[in-house]
């Protein structure tokens, strides 16, 4: 990834910030962009300005250069704006990675208050196609070709009670990958979809998630639910480490192991979907 | 730096050339040992490009050997699961373990469905259905026993996921494949043994590089080429280009076999350039 930049959403703490390390070791410059601050309806404890500063001093440890905003990924201007900032100080674009997402408190889809639904979708499909909608431009601009790397979930294939729009918006992702995948591959931008299983990070660890797992335990903590993660995986593993989709990202942002791999599905569930 | 399959031992069926060759070399590359099977001969049915050879072996061996690396290689037929059995035992016992097993072996042919004859159809189903199945079977006691969990690749193509005219016993050997791969899958994961297979688009070899594959592209055209073929080709795919090379397959495999992918198991991973997407 010498002389590449990559641009990467949700970048202030657990798979974003893994992405950006891994990318940055292989050589890559990084854009970065967090809302470091609060969503409506997301559960998960609220990332702060000082994750996206740690990110950055973990990427220019490696010497690598990484120039960051802050921004939420369903405003299209601020996120347009930053990112041409970004791309003019590092000079140039090669791959987005569209990472940034939330989870909403567990509910049967006849009990999902409408506007928490909105919220989902906002984020976790329109902020795709916005990050996508943004970085296209800057890629296509050098001609090289490059890479778009959508990050859905093993629940963007497969349904799970209690959770539909998190599910729909995932599954959404994978459309806009097809769709922009045939649009971008003239130009030998490719684009392909990220579908982990449980990936442990804040996403996952946090107790309402954990009673979205135990809802038989008032307090359920990491340990309680690992069982029940498990049982979710065919390998004996209850959740990977993001580190494990960021070799991912790698092997499908790389122009030697990605460079004829476009329009897919890549899952990285610890056999999920397969069981 | 240590390669990404340092110390590991590879097994490999249809290693004498083209993307076998190449999924050796690559993971010798990146520190494994090798134990190579190729039948060396012709199949019956099989007559629009010519048959791997024992000096195209030899040469494998010679390339893996110039890597520094060790390989063991016996002329077998992924037909014959004795002579599969005999190899990998041997390769172990030489070599001293086992951790990757690439079911590369197989053979293509073009044939209108209903031309096809009963022979022709068994034969590929015995060669890419149940040779991909000997291979596991031969190879999963040694991981299994290896205790170190381990990982299978298994090579179908894009017409493993999607009908392909004028293919329909090589398509539904491809097809059954994925469902050898994903009940290996679920069957062995407590072992930590991963499987998961591969689908490529055209791939620059022998198997497609010939006059009758061409001639399947450019059906009105008398004297079909590799040229005059390589844009109806390209048309094929979503990405410009008319085929890939061994080594796009080989960079794939090697992902997933390496420790980069410990936690992907039962996916069908297509290198195919937007194949299976138009």
């Amino acid at each position: 990834m010498a002389g590449k930049v990559v641009f990467v959403t949700g970048a202030g703490r657990g798979m974003g910030r893994s992405h950006a390390i891994r990318l940055a070791r292989e050589g890559a410059d990084v854009v970065g962009t967090d809302v470091c601050g609060p969503i409506p309806s997301a559960t998960a404890p609220v990332t702060t300005p000082q994750d996206l500063a740690d990110t950055v001093a973990a990427v220019e440890a490696l010497d690598r250069r990484m120039v960051t905003f802050q921004a939420d990924v369903t405003d299209e201007d601020a996120l347009t704006a930053g990112l041409a900032d970004g791309v003019a100080q590092l000079g140039r674009l090669d791959c987005a990675i569209a990472n940034a997402g939330i989870g909403v408190p567990p509910h049967e889809v006849a009990d999902t208050p409408a506007q928490e639904w909105r919220d989902m979708l906002e984020v976790n499909l329109t902020g795709v196609f916005l990050t996508a909608k943004a970085a296209v431009p800057h890629i296509r601009a050098h001609g090289d070709g490059g890479s778009v790397l959508l990050v859905s979930s093993a629940l963007g294939l497969r349904g799970m009670p209690n959770v539909a729009s998190y599910v729909a918006a995932k599954h959404g992702v994978v459309g806009l990958m097809r769709s922009l995948a045939l649009e971008l591959a003239p130009e030998r931008i490719r684009v392909n979809s990220i579908h982990p299983t449980n990936v442990d990070t804040p996403l996952i660890q946090n107790e309402n998630v954990y009673r979205l797992f135990r809802p038989d335990l008032e307090h359920p903590t990491r340990d309680d639910v690992s069982d029940v993660f498990q049982d979710l995986n065919l390998l004996p593993t209850p959740w990977v480490q993001p580190e494990d989709v960021s070799e991912a990202v790698l092997h499908l942002a790389a122009d030697d192991s990605g460079r004829w791999v476009t329009g897919t599905t890549h899952r990285i569930d610890a056999g999920w979907i397969t069981k | 730096m240590a390669g990404r399959v340092e110390g590991k031992v590879a097994f490999i069926t249809g290693a004498a050339r083209s993307q076998g060759r190449s999924h050796a070399l690559r993971l010798a590359q990146e520190g494994a040992d090798v134990i190579a099977v190729d039948i060396c001969a012709p199949v019956e049915s099989i007559s629009m490009y010519p048959p791997a050879t024992e000096e195209d072996l030899a040469e494998t061996v010679r390339q893996v050997e110039a890597l520094d690396r060790r390989i063991v290689a016996t002329k077998a037929d992924v037909r014959d699961p004795a002579a599969l059995r005999a190899a990998v035992d041997d390769g172990v016992a030489q070599l001293g373990r086992l951790d990757v097993v690439l079911a590369n072996a197989g053979v293509f042919e073009i044939q209108p469905a209903l031309e096809l004859t009963d022979d022709a159809w068994r034969e590929m189903i015995d060669i890419n259905l149940t040779g991909v199945w000997n291979t596991c079977k031969a190879a999963l006691p040694h991981l299994v026993e290896g205790g170190r969990g381990g990982a299978i690749v298994i090579t179908s193509s894009t017409a493993g996921l999607k009908g392909t005219p004028n293919t329909i016993h090589y398509t539904a050997a491809k097809h059954g494949v994925v469902g050898v791969m994903r009940t290996l899958a679920n069957e062995f994961a407590a072992h930590s043994i991963r499987v998961n297979s591969v689908h490529p688009t055209g791939v620059d070899t022998a198997m497609i590089q010939n006059r009758k594959t061409w001639g399947l592209f450019l059906p009105d055209d008398p004297e079909p080429t590799r040229e005059k073929a390589e844009p109806v080709f390209a048309g094929t795919n979503a990405l410009p280009v008319p085929w890939v090379d061994p080594v796009d397959i080989s960079n794939a495999i090697l992902f997933l076999v390496s420790d980069e992918a410990r936690y992907v198991t039962g996916v069908t991973l297509p290198v195919d350039a937007g194949y299976t997407i138009r």
